[in-house]
């Protein structure tokens, strides 16, 4: 199973805001077990979509150089259910920045309405855990993120005149 | 000017933020590891919000000093710190209260001179020192 969350960057503002959607699929396997006879969303797919658009956000303030992890989340509070045919816009904003970590907040909005809210908190595995070794490669920005982090760049030339 | 009631009172708001319990859980020896259950990842999120509270920088080697986990031998030994090495931890944390953790000094206890108080006292000190208290 591919581990991305979100579809596509629409908005990207470096080091300051972010927005990305997510369409929801019937075809997506959760909803087997999500439940039998009444798909529903999970709420953590959603935070973890939440939390890929704000971990982007706040990787590329640092040019991509740390390896963000999720820390934890403090809050997290839905206000109704998700369902297959709906479109999720998560909305993050960046609130504070250290060598060590950043916070986020984030929305979630259906059809313009918030839908769910949170705040999250990333790690910078390096900094944070200083004795540990992770060796050079980022493991946390490869691959599947790639394309995303291509369409963030776009997303902020297109929209703000930010190229990252 | 905050005294330090007001600065013990936000400190404390602050930590039923990051560590979701309730504020009569906290008392101002309680330690935030031992007795409030905060992990390592709490910690950083505590100094994140801390910063954003009072609008003040707090730079990471003010509240955990490299010397707490030195590997040297002078000052860390056998997993508990010598008499240079608790000279050392003094010196880098001036806020804490070492009575206890002076007659066992295992590196294994550090995290216990971590206090709600010893955060208000230091954060205060930050206050004054920037010309905000």
């Amino acid at each position: 199973m591919r581990w991305i969350w979100i579809d596509r960057f629409v908005e990207f503002e470096s080091g300051k805001r972010a927005k990305a959607v997510k369409n929801l699929s019937a075809a997506e396997d959760h909803y087997a077990q999500h439940f039998p006879g009444y798909p529903v969303m999970p709420a953590t797919l959603i935070l973890e979509g939440l939390a890929q658009t704000g971990g982007i956000l706040a990787g590329e303030a640092n040019a991509f150089r740390e390896k963000v992890v999720l820390g934890k989340i403090n809050k997290a509070r839905f206000s109704r259910e998700f369902l297959a045919g709906e479109t999720l816009e998560y909305e993050v904003e960046l609130v504070h920045m250290r060598p060590e970590g950043a916070t986020v907040v984030g929305k979630v909005l259906v059809e313009g309405e918030v839908a769910a809210e949170a705040e999250i908190f990333f790690a910078h595995l390096d900094q944070s855990r200083s004795k540990q070794a992770f060796g050079e490669s980022n493991f946390v920005f490869t691959g599947e993120m790639k394309h995303l982090l291509d369409q963030a760049r776009r997303a902020g030339a297109t929209n703000h005149g930010t190229v990252v | 000017m905050a005294s330090h009631e007001d600065v013990l009172r936000k400190v404390s708001s602050t930590l039923v933020e990051a560590l979701n319990i309730d504020e009569d859980e906290i008392k101002p020896a309680s330690t935030l590891a031992g007795d409030l259950g905060a992990e390592s990842i709490d910690f950083l999120d505590i100094v994140f919000r801390l910063e954003r509270e009072f609008g003040i920088k707090i730079p990471r080697e003010e509240l955990f000093p490299e010397v707490a986990q030195t590997s040297d031998i002078e000052l860390l030994r056998d997993g508990k710190y010598t008499a240079k090495g608790l000279a050392e931890l003094k010196k880098s944390l001036p806020f804490a209260n070492f009575d206890d953790f002076e007659k066992n000094p295992e590196a294994a206890l550090f995290g216990n001179l971590f206090t709600v108080d010893m955060i208000a006292r230091f954060v205060q000190d930050k206050l004054v020192r920037s010309g905000k208290a």
